[in-house]
């Protein structure tokens, strides 16, 4: 093997995926603005995304906040600031921690159940067979998915947000004796709009990647029921990788100096 | 007086390639406007492929095809559109939507390409299942629930459910009883002769191929070797014909498999 080779065929074939990745969002987010709207489609995603993905996302909230409390306190203590474990819960909650562990837990849940039912539709020519049947799959399959994700998400991570602070206001008042009227009152007052606000933009940017890597993913793929797991591998790969890479983006966006 | 009308698909020169393979090598085909034209031919041929490129889910590298004379190679959407809305279709596989219940199946081009109430396509989609002796109780399962032959019959509901003008029907009879293939036969004979529709049909049964062309051609090696009247088909005096009609394993025709 010439090592040369192998490099500029790796580099021709990242370029190529990027241009499809692209051309396929371009794809999709027109779709999403020019009816028709599959309505009945919409609400069953939206109820699949954003109703069935609370208990995940709720559980992940409590035990994060709860950890959180735990864990500033014990680092706080030594300089004898415990005072600001309310700050710190209420801030890390709501600017990194609701949207991105939100992000990560929704893309293995709803990013890998797009990618296997939109790949197996690939495979067995279920989407060929909509075509042909005068239905466009962009309007039909991905636009209904890309919309419920930019929506769903926010409201996700709002839920996470209160559970979040409600779980660290647990350990806080039960185990680590806060008085809970001062620590609310902290929690409040460090709270700015912006927090929940930066919070909810990265939310939904992320439900765009999830649905977008599902759908691209499964529609992408080839070959049968390996395909179709390598879909949906990929899908959640890709999705988590960037929800992490856009988290660093926007936090630099909303926060730098 | 047939000569005279212009043909309803007409393909020439038509070439498709996946990769190094070659799979059709300028073919070339008519289907008269009215008429039921069935494609014979080994297995893994291109007579699947053949139907995708004449549907646009594969572009051919090279040739034309004719549907109501004008081109739809390299059709953009929206022309292309109008085109399928003419058309129906029964898959190999059947392909129907898992997430549907069947009579949904059955009722989806009336309610997404035509823009049907539920209702009205609901009704419409329990008689289409009739026609391919499937009871209204079927309609409410899912296509999960079926078993290989039903699947088929309901992708025939599916192919036949807004009366389109120009029908393909890949392997209709495949996975069927023999009763329940000249059921199908008659229906698709029923749709020509009755309705108008201009039917492709690919098939290994010969019986069925029999009772339902007007034309028989046969697809070997990318090209079409022989074409003509189902009365021709038992002396075509074309030693490939003789041999794929007959079922014989010795001809000009060799299979690759390892000599016993
Ligand atoms: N998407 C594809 N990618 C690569 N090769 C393909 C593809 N689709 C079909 N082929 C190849 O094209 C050839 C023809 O396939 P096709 O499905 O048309 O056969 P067929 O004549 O319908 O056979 P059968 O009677 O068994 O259904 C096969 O050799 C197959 O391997
Ligand atoms: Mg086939």
């Amino acid at each position: 093997m010439n090592p040369l080779a192998s490099i500029g065929r790796t580099t021709i074939s990242f370029f190529n995926t990027i241009g499809r990745i692209s051309l396929f969002t371009c794809r999709a987010v027109f779709h999403c603005f020019v009816p028709p709207v599959y309505g009945r489609l919409l609400v069953r995603q939206l109820i699949e995304i954003g109703y069935y993905s609370l208990p995940v996302v709720g559980l992940t909230a409590i035990f994060t906040g709860m950890v959180l409390a735990l864990q500033s306190y014990t680092g706080f203590v030594r300089f004898n600031a415990e005072g600001a474990v309310a700050s710190v819960v209420v801030l890390s909650i709501t600017r990194e921690l609701a949207p991105v562990l939100a992000g990560l837990m929704v893309s293995g849940r709803i990013g890998a159940a797009m990618a296997a039912e939109i790949g197996t539709m690939s495979v067995t020519e279920q989407i060929d067979a909509l075509t042909t049947l005068s239905t466009n799959p962009f309007k039909y399959l991905v636009a209904p998915r890309l919309i419920a994700g930019v929506l769903m998400l926010p409201l996700l991570v709002l839920v996470a947000d209160i559970i979040g602070v409600f779980g660290g206001y647990l350990v806080s008042v039960y185990k680590l004796g806060f008085n809970p009227t001062v620590y609310l009152e902290r929690t409040w007052d460090i709270l700015e709009p912006l927090d929940v606000v930066s919070g909810l933009v990265k939310a939904a940017v992320f439900g765009f990647l999830i649905s977008l890597m599902g759908c691209y993913h499964g529609y992408h793929s080839r070959g049968g029921a390996q395909g179709v797991g390598a879909a949906t591998t990929n899908a959640v790969v890709s999705a988590s990788v960037l929800i992490l890479a856009f988290n660093y983006i926007i936090t630099e966006l909303f926060f730098a100096i | 007086m047939m000569a005279d009308k212009q043909p309803k698909i007409a393909i020439k020169g038509l070439h498709k390639q996946f990769g190094k393979k070659i799979v059709l090598n300028g073919l070339d085909l008519e289907v008269p406007d009215g008429q039921s034209v069935v494609i014979i031919g080994g297995s893994g041929t291109g007579k699947s492929v053949l139907i995708k490129n004449i549907l646009g889910l594969l572009s051919p590298e090279k040739g034309s095809i004719l549907i109501d004379n004008q081109d739809v190679v390299g059709m953009n959407r929206a022309e292309r559109e109008s085109i399928l809305q003419k058309v129906g279709i029964l898959f190999q596989n059947a392909a129907l939507f898992d997430s549907l219940q069947v009579w949904e199946n059955v009722a989806f081009g009336l309610i997404e390409g035509r823009g049907m109430k539920r209702k009205q396509a609901h009704e419409i989609a329990i008689d289409k299942l009739a026609d391919v002796g499937l009871g209204p109780d079927i309609g409410s399962l899912f296509p999960s629930e079926l078993s290989g032959g039903m699947r088929k019959r309901v992708g025939l509901a599916r192919a036949i459910a807004t009366d389109p003008e120009i029908i393909f029907f890949d392997e209709p009879t495949t996975g069927l009883d023999p009763i329940m293939g000249d059921v199908i036969n008659d229906l698709i004979v029923d749709r020509v002769r009755h309705l108008g529709a201009t039917t492709l049909t690919i098939t290994h049964d010969m019986a069925s191929a029999r009772k339902i062309a007007d034309k028989i051609a046969m697809i070997y090696k990318g090209k079409i070797i022989w074409a003509g009247p189902v009365s021709d088909i038992d002396n075509s005096g074309n030693d490939f014909v003789d041999q794929f009609i007959n079922g014989r394993a010795e001809g000009p025709i060799q299979m690759d498999v390892r000599a016993g």
